[in-house]
């Protein structure tokens, strides 16, 4: 099952490769991951987008917590969350078909970055369901080439007493 | 405050954290260190490579429980030293080791005697550190120290540039640390606790199994007291060695590959299995899924990634073992009553095992050559009641030890468990020798394992560091051979050993003693002989060529399915 995991480690040269070479090391695997510091200079936010039954999530994030490094390990998967990831593309956009390539954009709320006789850079922001249909929308059309984000993640604020609250493990 | 250069921060910082002896070899990149040393009440020793620095390093942590220190220089003398990092870090052993680098400028560069050691090393320490300006150095040893003999222990890597090393500071020694992301769990919870105490009352077949963790937290006391106190059998791992005494009827021996039978049979009876400070390693296991089928099981460990690793836990308890048993104790004590009626009642269970002592003892076959067995029982014979501390190489020599040298204390074993590393036995025993110079110190060796840092003969002879190594010499490498002959048809693929150094010459070379026994008759006497003598001994055993270790659980297969002599 897919896992995103936040982490919040020292900003210090060095951690991101620590965080990697346990992935590699121990044979996890690395969907997608996002860094970048916090509103704290001194602590960085990564977002791992990993794959892996209980058991391996659970080494994921334990092996994780040993880190001297690593500050917090949070599995948003059990928590009610939102996702994003953001998505550079560049689609052509010769001839006839430049103005139904638009009402696409437009549907998908994206916006065209720049604009060229031949094609056009579209950046586009959502969850990897809104993103993958746009692509899949464009696909007729020629993409040529695409720059993505990692997903980054956050909890939602607990809206009653009972709602399950943001699981530190 | 009074300005220091790094060289000198170093060193005084290293006496601040109560270092002793330090055992290195200089280059380049550490000059100005080196300069300086002389300067300060530590006591350098200069090893012969710098891999047998850090297992010199290792030994001395081992043996006292204190951190191990080394210092190398840059480059190959960094590289040198990531065997014994990851042998340490794999048997969870605290050391700190000092490396020289390039200086800062320069690091990236490629310039001579330049290694990426930080990114070497990453998987293989606990922590590791690159300084890149004196002014955190204080910090960053008050650190390494601190990460290296807390929680699980391990071995901790920092990085000295040569500027950093000149550089100067105000020195101020940091009295606490402030690590926001490391925070060990030492106190077990009560309520897992209670938990734990009411499962093992309820059970009719329990079992301690035992790892070195509770050599590594001191607990032997509280694990012997409360073992007596339940009635509970013990068995111990490689590394458990020690931490409860071999000679009590409670004792199963050690389990696993080349466990006792009735450690592996008890093991895989059990109803419930405590495990204390181990972590359920493959050779301890064998096939995991019929390791103790009908257990239930207890996991007592400080580090929370051992947990539910590779079996499924019932009962977790995160915490320091000593912690955690004497809290265990103090409830057993509340319950005296159901506690001595639980003892009574699974005196079948102990009666059993009783039986199975009878049924496959360790033993072997004395002929005309010597056998390996009978040089390790002799040893133990000669040398149980001065307390000494036994070393090993890795292999057969290894195995043997384990199961023909009865151990009744901790801290006086000392091998490779996790990672199995040849040639770590002499250094080792030289390391625990300058923590303990009235001790009798022996490494017990094979023919192969010895010539992987037989260099250190050198060293020990220029400290006078009277330990007495033990070559069990077969020709072969025995662990492998045996494999070949069990597994792949006595196909012996590049395991004859025949040709090898005259070992008493050898040692006479280098200016220690050299003796040789090939008859049984003569193992007590040249035992004696090299025991008796207060200079480094290396004694020369021609054993029998094709001796196996058994009982042996071949790869893959249940712990209760053992090849037996």
């Amino acid at each position: 099952m897919k896992h995103i995991i936040g982490v919040l480690v020292e900003n210090e040269f060095g951690v991101l490769s620590r965080i990697s070479s346990l992935f590699s090391g121990r044979g996890f695997n690395i969907e997608s991951l996002a860094v970048a510091e916090t509103e704290d200079p001194s602590i960085s936010h990564m977002t791992i987008v990993t794959r892996g039954d209980e058991q391996i999530i659970e080494q994921i994030t334990k092996q994780l917590n040993k880190l001297i490094n690593v500050i917090k390990v949070v599995d948003f998967t059990e928590t009610d969350h939102v996702t994003r990831g953001m998505m550079l593309i560049k689609v052509a956009v010769e001839g006839s078909k430049r103005l139904e390539v638009l009402k696409v954009v437009e549907i998908f709320r994206g916006r065209i970055i720049d604009l060229s006789a031949k094609s056009a850079i579209v950046e586009i922001t959502g969850d990897e369901g809104k993103l993958q249909a746009f692509i899949d929308v464009l696909l007729p059309y020629g993409i040529r080439e695409i720059s993505r984000t990692g997903v980054v993640a956050m909890t939602r604020e607990a809206k009653t007493k009972n709602r399950m609250r943001l699981r530190a493990v | 405050m009074v300005k220091k250069t790094g060289a000198q921060i170093v060193l005084q910082s290293m006496q601040i954290e109560g270092v002793k002896a330090v055992f290195g070899y200089p280059g380049g990149a550490v000059i100005h260190l080196y300069d300086e040393l002389p300067n300060y009440k530590i006591k350098h020793y200069l090893v012969r490579h710098e891999q047998a620095a850090v297992h010199a390093a290792d030994g001395y942590a081992r043996a006292t429980g204190e951190v191990g220190v080394a210092l190398v220089t840059s480059g190959p003398g960094a590289t040198n030293t990531v065997t014994g990092l990851a042998t340490a870090y794999m048997d969870s052993i605290p050391l700190v080791v000092f490396t020289g680098q390039v200086p800062t400028a320069l690091i990236g560069n490629d310039a001579f005697q330049e290694a990426d050691i930080v990114g070497i090393t990453r998987p293989c320490t606990k922590h590791n550190y690159l300084v890149k300006d004196v002014k955190d150095l204080p910090r960053i040893i008050k650190e390494a120290f601190h990460i290296a003999r807390s929680g699980r222990p391990g071995p901790v890597l920092v990085d000295l540039p040569k500027d950093v090393l000149v550089g100067s500071t105000n020195f101020e020694y940091p009295e606490t640390v402030n690590l926001r992301g490391y925070n060990p769990t030492y106190e077990g919870h009560p309520g897992q606790l209670r938990k734990a105490v009411r499962a093992i009352l309820k059970s009719k077949r329990p079992i301690f199994y035992v790892g070195g963790g509770a050599v590594l937290a001191n607990a032997a006391e509280q694990l012997t007291e409360l073992a007596v106190r339940m009635q509970i059998p013990v068995t111990t791992t490689l590394m458990g060695l020690g931490a409860f005494p071999e000679n009590n009827e409670l004792s199963l021996g050690m389990l696993g590959m080349h466990g006792t039978y009735r450690a592996n049979m008890a093991v895989t009876e059990s109803d419930v299995l405590v495990a204390i400070g181990a972590r359920f390693d493959d050779r301890v296991t064998g096939r995991i899924d019929e390791f103790a089928p009908g257990a239930k099981i207890i996991h007592i460990d400080i580090d929370p990634t051992s947990i539910s690793k590779n079996v499924k836990v019932d009962i977790p308890i995160v915490g320091d073992v000593k912690d955690v048993l004497t809290k265990m104790l103090v409830i057993v004590n509340e319950m005296n009553e159901e506690v001595s009626e639980f003892a009574r009642a699974h005196g079948d269970w102990l009666a059993k095992i009783a039986k199975w002592k009878d049924m496959h003892r360790l033993d072997y076959i004395q002929e005309e050559v010597i056998k390996p067995q009978f040089v390790v029982e002799k040893i133990c014979q000669l040398t149980r009641d001065l307390n000494p501390i036994i070393s090993t190489e890795v292999g057969q020599n290894q195995m043997w030890a384990a199961q023909f040298y009865e151990f009744t204390q901790p801290r006086t074993w000392l091998t490779s468990g996790g990672l199995g590393t040849m040639g770590y036995g002499f250094p080792a025993a030289l390391g625990a020798q300058v923590a303990f110079p009235d001790r009798l110190v022996i490494d017990i060796a094979g023919d192969g394992s010895i010539q992987m840092n037989i260099q250190e003969l050198a060293t020990v002879v220029q400290y006078q560091l009277p330990v007495k190594v033990i070559i069990l010499n077969n020709g072969y490498l025995g662990m492998v051979r045996q494999w070949q002959e069990l597994f792949f048809r006595k196909h012996y693929s590049a395991t004859d050993m025949s040709v090898a150094p005259n070992f008493v010459k050898l040692a006479e070379a280098y200016g220690a003693v050299g003796l040789r026994a090939t008859k049984p008759k003569e193992v007590e006497p040249t035992l004696k002989k090299a025991f008796e003598i207060n200079r480094p001994v290396f004694v020369e055993f021609v054993v029998a060529r094709e001796e196996n270790v058994y009982p042996m659980v071949p790869a893959g297969e249940p712990i209760s399915k053992m090849l037996l002599v």
